[in-house]
C-alpha cells in the first residue's frame, strides 16, 4: 500500500487508515493431508469406483482443488472479502445499477427451509406456499406497471429483453409479418441490441434530442412497415423522463410496431406513473435494482418480464394457476400454452429473489414504494444542483433518478472521469458509472438512490467539490489515484494482451 | 494537435488503413492515427492465407481493452501472408503500425483499385476534417 | 412518516427542496406529463412491519415440503447435497452480498480472486484450460454452448442427445428459434446411453450435444461422440448437471470434449425451487474470444503486485453491443462465491469421497432395487447418483405411495420422456439414509410400508 503523497491534505472524513491483510490465492495456501471437511459414515458398503465404473470412466488426474482447514478458509473468504466495497459499507452511487440498500428481513426470507430447501420438480401439491408467493408476486409487479400480465422465469434483465423481444417476434410472426428491424435510441444499454440481434434483428439507432430525449419526429422518420418494436428505457439512461413517450408509443403502434420497455429505471416512477399507462406493450423488471435483491458481486439477479394482454399468448411457460373450487384455492403449473415462446430457464427462474422481492414489496407497500421513487429523485436533483456549476452538466434538464455529469470542465488540467472516479474511491466511494451513455463524452453517471440520507450526500458532494479542486491544484493526485487501496490501478491492457485465467502450478506455468 | 506518421509511398482508406504495393504483393496495415485512436491495442483477428478479400468488406477486426472495430479491405486480392508475430505480440501495432505491425500480404486482384484510394496528402487532410 | 429503509426527514426533504430551488416533491415530477402522473395510490396491501412480514413469509415457506419435512429422493438437474455452515456463514457478509460487478478492481479483489479461483476450479474439474465467470443456470449455459458452436463452426445445425435433461433441450429451442439454426435429436439405446451418431453428424453439424451423466442417470461414453464430431469439422458439447460427479468420472475434456458447460448447484448452493442456481461454461484456450460471459484474469497493478480484473471485455455486449457473443450482463456472482467456498472446503480429496459415497449409496439401492421383486433396473449401463426404476403400476401410485412414506421418491417421467409411463428416476446422495433407500424401494415396489 503506498500512502498518499504529502502534499494536498483532504480531509478523508469518510474513511480512516485501516489494516489491510495480504492473503495469496487457495492454491498456495493448500498443504497436501490438510481438511475442510469431515463426511458422515457410510451406512451402505463402500464402493471401488474403478471396478463398479470400469477404469476408463473413473478420473485418475489430479485436480486442482486445493487441501485447506476450515478455520483457513474462513480466513481466506473473510479477508477477501475486505477487498470490496459495498452497498452495507457506503454510498455505491453506480448509475443505472440501482445501488439501494438491501433489506436483512429478505436473507432471512429466502433462507427459510421452505423456500431454500425446496425442489423445482417437486409435486405442486408439496409447494403450495412458493406457488402463492410467486403467483402473488406476478400480480403485484402487474401492478406497479400496469402490464396485465407477468413471467418470474427470466434469470436477468438481459433474459427478460431476450424473452420480451422473443414474444413480438412470435407476434408479428402470428400475423405473417414479417419484420426485421428493432429502433433503439443512442442512450441504450448494450443488452438491448444483443438481445435484438439474438432474435437476427437488425438495429437502427435512433438518436435523441439536443434535450437529451427522444423526440417523435426521430422515430417517425425511422419507423416503417419493417419495423417490429422499439426498445425505450424510461427514464433515460441521462436521468430523463421521456416526455414524448405516449406519442412515440402511437406512432409505433400506428406503424405496426410494438414498444419494449426497458425496467432498469424503474425506481424512478414507482407509483408515480406506470408504464403500461403509457404505452408499453412488454417490460422487464430487474428485482435487484428496483426491488432490492441484492447485487450478489456481480449477480444473480432476477428479470421478470410483464406483458399487455396482446402479448400473453407468448408468454413463457409454465405459467402459475390460480384455482378456486368450493372455497378452496389452489395452485398448479400450466404447461399449455400453444404459442408460447417456450421456456428460458431450466426450473422457474431465481426463486430467491422471488422471496426478497416479495418481502420488500410487502415491507413498502404503495406509500413506501411511491416514497423510494419521490426519495430517489429528490437526491439526484440535490446532487445535480449542488454540483451543477463545477462539473459540466451536459444536458442540463430536471432530472429523475440520476444525473449525468462530464469531465469537460476539467479538460485544460488533463484530467479525466477515470481520475476523478478512481480519486472517489480514496474517499470511500465506489465511482459512479463512467463512460456511459457513450453520447456522452467522459460520462459520470451518479445514482444515490432513496437509501443515501441528506448528511451522506452532503458528504458525496462535498468530496465531489475537493476533487474538482484537487484536479486544478494538483492534477498528478488524481491521475495516480487511488493511493489509498490495497492496489494502485491495475494494468488492463496486460490482462487483455497475455490472458492469464486460471493458476497454473508453477511446474507449468510460463508453458 | 498530434501529429501523425503518413508515409509517402502508402495508400489510404477512409477506415484508416494503409496498403503498400511493392510489384507483385501489397502490404496492408492500420495507420498510425488508427493505432492512437484506438489506444492499446491487445488483439487482432486475421483471415487465413488463401482468403480472398474484397475492398470494402470487412475481413478481421482489431481490439482495445474497451474497443473494437472491423477492419475493412483496401482492395481485392488473396491473402499470401499473416502476420504471425501479432499473436503473441499485438503492441508491435502501436510501436511500428507500417513497420513489423503489418497485417496481411495480398496479390491484388485489381490494381485499378489502389486509383480509388487516398495519397498521403488527402488522407492527411481527411484525419482534420474529423479532428476539427 | 419515515420508513425505516428511507432515512429522510420532513426537514432533511425540506432543505433539499430550496436547495434545489422547487417547491414541492411533486415540481420535480413535472416532466412526467399531468395526464400520465396518477392520483391514487397502487392497489397494493399496505406496508406491514417487519413482525408481521416474518410471519406472512414463514406461513407460506410452511406449505412447502423441504428436506426438512421429508426424505429426498429427487434431483434431475437440481440436487440435495449436505451444505458445511462456513458457506452460508461467509456468503453471508455483506461485501460479497451487496457489491455488484467489479468494474473497479481496486475496490472488488475480493470478488474479483474469488471468481480468478472459481475458474482455475472449474477448467481443472470440467478438463479443459478456460471457464468462464458463471452464467444463469446449468440449461441456459447449454443454450450460450450451442451458440458458441454455431459461431465457431458457422454451420447450423445441433444434434441433440435425448439424454439431455428436457427443461435444457425446450430452452436450447428457445434460444435457438430466433436464428437460422436447426436441432436434431439423437436417440438413446437399449442400455440407456446414446446411440452411435456417426451418421447424424455432417457438414453442417456445428456440434453434437451430449449429458454427462445423462437425464437418466446413465454414464456416456464420451469419446466416439469426439472422434465423429471432429472427423466431421463439428464440436463436442457436454453438459453436466451433478457436477459432483465431475470429481469421480473421467473429466469431458479428457475425453474430447471442446466446450463442457452445465449446472454447479451441487457445490454449496440451496436447492430453492431451481434458482439461483450456478451455470459454467468452459472451453480450449483457442475458443475464449468466442465465450459468453465475464472472464477474470491477472495482472499487475503500477507497483507491479498482482491483482485481477474483469477481461476480454470486447466480446460482451456493453461494448460490442449487437455484435456480443451474448446479450449476458449479470453472472450468479454470489452463488459462484458460495461454490468456491464449499470447493475449498472439500478439497481435491474430499470431494473425491463424497463423490464415492454417493456413488455407494446408489449402487446400494440399485442393489436393493435387483432383489425386490416388482421393481426393477430400467437401464444397464452404469450411472454415477441417479437411476432409473420401472415400478409395477403407475410411477403417480408408486410416488404416492412414497410419499405415504415420507419420502419424495423421485421424477415421474411420465410425459417427459417418451416410453417411461411405468419408470420413476431416483436420486441418492450422502443425505440419503440406507433406511431411507429400503423404504422407498418398498413403496414403490409395494412392498408395504416398511417403518
Amino acid at each position: 500500500m503506498s500512502p498518499a503523497p504529502d502534499r494536498a491534505q483532504p480531509c478523508f472524513d469518510n474513511v480512516a487508515g485501516g489494516t489491510s491483510y495480504e492473503e495469496p490465492l487457495l492454491f498456495e495456501l493448500s498443504r497436501d493431508g490438510r481438511a475442510g471437511y469431515q463426511l458422515q459414515p457410510l451406512d451402505v458398503p463402500a464402493v471401488d469406483a474403478t471396478e463398479t465404473l470400469g477404469a476408463d470412466r473413473v478420473r485418475g488426474d489430479r485436480l486442482d482443488l486445493p487441501e485447506l482447514s476450515e478455520v483457513e478458509v474462513v480466513r481466506h473468504f473473510t479477508r477477501l472479502s475486505t477487498w470490496n466495497a459495498a452497498v452495507d459499507i457506503g454510498m455505491y452511487p453506480l448509475g443505472s445499477c440501482t445501488m439501494k440498500y438491501n433489506p436483512k428481513l429478505n436473507e432471512r426470507a429466502a433462507r427459510l427451509p421452505g423456500f431454500a430447501h425446496g425442489h423445482p420438480l417437486q409435486p405442486t401439491e408439496l409447494s403450495q406456499g412458493f406457488l402463492e408467493l410467486a403467483w402473488t408476486l406476478e400480480r403485484q409487479l402487474a401492478e406497479i406497471s400496469g402490464m396485465d400480465r407477468v413471467s418470474l422465469q427470466p434469470a436477468a434483465g438481459a433474459q427478460g429483453e431476450l424473452a420480451g423481444i422473443m414474444m413480438i417476434r412470435a407476434y408479428h410472426e402470428k400475423r405473417g409479418e414479417g419484420r426485421s428491424k428493432v429502433l433503439i435510441p443512442d442512450t441504450a444499454h448494450g443488452t438491448n441490441p444483443a438481445s435484438a440481434a439474438l432474435n437476427r434483428y437488425d438495429v437502427v439507432e435512433v438518436p435523441s434530442g439536443a434535450d437529451g430525449v427522444l423526440h417523435p419526429e426521430a422515430v417517425g422518420a425511422a419507423m416503417d412497415d419493417g419495423v417490429a418494436a422499439i426498445m425505450i428505457t424510461n427514464p433515460n439512461t441521462l436521468g430523463l423522463f421521456e416526455p414524448h413517450i405516449a406519442r412515440i408509443c402511437e406512432i409505433v403502434h400506428q406503424g405496426g410496431g410494438l414498444v419494449y420497455g426497458d425496467g432498469a429505471n424503474l425506481n424512478a416512477t414507482l407509483g408515480i406513473t406506470r408504464p403500461g399507462d403509457l404505452g408499453i406493450d412488454v417490460m422487464h423488471f430487474n428485482l435487484h435494482k428496483t426491488f432490492s435483491t441484492p447485487h450478489g458481486g456481480g449477480g444473480p439477479g432476477a428479470g421478470p418480464v410483464g406483458v399487455k394482454n396482446i402479448l400473453a399468448p407468448y408468454l413463457p411457460t409454465p405459467l402459475i394457476v390460480r384455482d378456486e373450487r368450493d372455497g378452496e384455492v389452489g395452485f398448479r403449473l400450466d404447461e399449455e400454452l400453444p404459442r408460447t415462446i417456450g421456456r428460458l430457464h431450466g426450473n422457474f427462474g431465481n426463486v430467491g429473489m422471488f422471496v426478497r422481492a416479495y418481502c420488500y414489496i410487502r415491507s413498502l407497500g404503495p406509500d413506501g414504494l411511491r416514497r423510494c421513487a419521490e426519495i430517489s429523485v429528490l437526491n439526484a436533483n440535490y446532487v445535480l444542483a449542488r454540483l451543477r456549476g463545477v462539473y459540466h452538466v451536459p444536458y442540463d434538464e430536471p432530472v429523475m433518478h440520476e444525473c449525468v455529469l462530464s469531465d469537460r470542465n476539467l479538460h485544460a488540467t488533463g484530467v479525466t472521469t477515470l481520475d476523478i472516479s478512481k480519486r472517489l474511491i480514496d474517499y470511500g466511494y465506489h465511482p459512479p458509472t463512467t463512460y456511459f451513455p457513450l453520447i456522452v463524452p467522459g460520462a459520470l453517471m451518479i445514482e444515490p438512490t432513496e437509501s443515501e440520507s441528506l448528511e451522506g450526500l452532503d458528504r458525496f458532494i462535498d468530496t465531489m467539490l475537493t476533487i474538482e479542486r484537487e484536479a486544478r491544484e494538483d492534477p498528478e493526485l488524481l491521475k495516480e489515484a487511488p493511493h489509498r487501496t490495497r492496489h494502485a490501478r491495475l494494468d488492463e491492457t496486460r490482462a487483455a494482451r497475455h490472458p492469464v485465467l486460471r493458476w497454473q502450478p508453477a511446474s507449468q506455468q510460463d508453458r | 494537435m498530434a501529429e501523425f506518421e503518413l508515409p509517402e509511398e502508402c495508400f489510404y482508406t477512409r477506415e484508416d488503413e494503409w496498403v503498400r504495393h511493392d510489384g507483385t504483393v501489397a502490404y496492408l496495415g492500420v495507420t498510425d492515427y488508427a493505432q492512437d485512436q484506438l489506444g492499446d491495442i491487445v488483439f487482432v483477428e486475421l483471415p487465413e492465407v488463401g482468403a480472398t478479400l474484397s475492398q470494402g468488406e470487412p475481413f478481421g477486426v482489431i481490439e482495445s481493452v474497451k474497443a473494437v472495430s472491423d477492419l475493412y479491405a483496401p482492395l481485392s486480392g488473396e491473402v499470401v501472408e499473416v502476420n504471425g508475430d501479432l499473436a503473441d505480440a499485438p503492441e508491435t501495432i502501436n510501436e511500428s503500425c507500417y513497420g513489423d505491425g503489418w497485417l496481411l500480404a495480398v496479390t491484388p486482384s485489381d490494381a485499378g483499385e489502389l486509383d480509388t484510394l487516398m495519397n498521403a496528402p488527402d488522407y492527411a487532410q481527411y484525419i482534420k476534417e474529423r479532428q476539427d | 412518516m419515515s420508513h425505516r429503509f428511507i432515512p429522510h426527514t420532513e426537514a432533511d426533504v425540506r432543505q433539499m427542496l430550496d436547495a434545489i430551488d422547487v417547491a414541492s416533491i411533486a415540481a420535480l415530477f413535472e416532466s412526467i406529463p399531468d395526464k400520465h402522473r396518477r392520483d391514487g395510490p397502487l392497489d397494493l396491501p399496505a406496508a406491514a412491519s417487519e413482525q408481521e412480514v416474518s410471519s406472512e413469509i414463514a406461513r407460506l415457506a410452511a406449505k412447502n415440503a423441504s428436506l426438512e419435512t421429508h426424505d429426498w429422493f429427487l434431483g434431475a438437474g437440481t440436487y440435495a447435497h449436505f451444505v458445511p455452515s462456513a458457506v452460508d456463514a461467509l456468503v453471508s457478509r455483506a461485501e460479497f452480498t451487496t457489491a455488484y460487478t467489479p468494474y473497479q478492481p481496486e475496490i472488488s479483489q475480493g470478488t474479483l480472486q474469488t471468481i480468478f479461483e472459481w475458474q482455475t476450479m472449474i477448467a481443472s474439474l470440467t478438463g479443459v484450460d478456460v471457464a468462464n465467470a458463471s452464467l444463469y443456470d446449468g440449461a441456459s449455459a447449454t443454450a450460450e454452448a450451442a451458440l458458441m458452436a454455431l459461431r465457431i463452426t458457422r454451420r447450423r445445425k445441433v444434434v441433440v442427445s435425448t439424454g439431455l435433461h428436457p427443461h435444457y433441450l425446450q430452452v436450447l429451442e428457445t434460444y435457438l428459434a430466433g436464428l437460422d439454426a436447426q436441432i436434431e435429436t439423437q436417440p438413446l439405446d437399449v442400455s440407456g446411453i446414446t446411440a452411435d451418431a456417426t451418421a447424424s453428424i455432417d457438414a453442417d453439424t456445428a456440434c453434437i450435444l451430449v449429458q454427462q451423466p445423462n437425464f437418466l442417470g446413465s454414464i456416456e461414453d464420451l469419446r466416439p461422440f469426439a472422434e465423429a464430431a471432429h472427423r466431421a469439422g463439428a464440436l463436442l458439447v457436454t453438459t453436466v448437471t451433478e457436477a459432483l460427479s465431475l470429481a469421480l468420472l473421467t473429466a469431458p475434456g479428457a475425453l474430447g470434449a471442446d466446450i463442457v458447460c452445465g449446472e454447479a448447484q451441487s457445490f454449496g448452493v440451496p436447492m430453492s425451487f431451481g434458482g439461483p442456481h450456478l451455470g459454467f461454461l468452459a472451453t480450449r484456450t483457442a475458443r475464449v474470444r468466442q465465450m459468453p460471459g465475464r472472464l477474470v484474469g491477472e495482472t499487475v497493478d503500477a507497483h507491479t503486485r498482482r491483482g485481477y480484473v474483469l477481461t476480454l471485455s470486447t466480446r460482451e455486449q456493453h461494448i460490442r453491443r449487437e455484435r456480443a457473443t451474448s446479450n449476458i450482463c449479470t453472472n450468479q456472482g454470489l452463488c459462484l462465491t458460495m461454490a468456491t467456498i464449499y470447493l475449498a472446503l472439500m478439497g481435491r480429496r474430499g470431494l473425491r469421497e463424497l463423490a464415492e459415497h454417493n456413488l455407494a449409496k446408489a449402487e446400494y439401492a440399485r442393489s436393493r432395487v435387483r432383489e425386490t421383486p416388482g421393481v426393477e433396473l430400467a437401464y444397464s449401463a452404469p450411472s454415477f447418483n441417479e437411476f432409473c426404476v420401472r415400478v409395477p403400476d403407475t410411477s403417480e401410485r408408486a410416488l404416492e405411495r412414497a410419499l405415504d412414506a415420507d419420502c419424495v421418491g423421485g421424477l415421474d417421467l411420465t410425459g417427459r420422456v417418451r416410453d417411461m409411463d411405468q419408470t420413476v428416476l431416483v436420486c441418492t446422495t450422502e443425505l440419503t439414509s440406507r433406511e431411507a433407500i429400503d423404504r422407498l424401494v418398498a413403496a414403490l415396489a409395494n412392498q408395504g410400508v416398511v417403518r
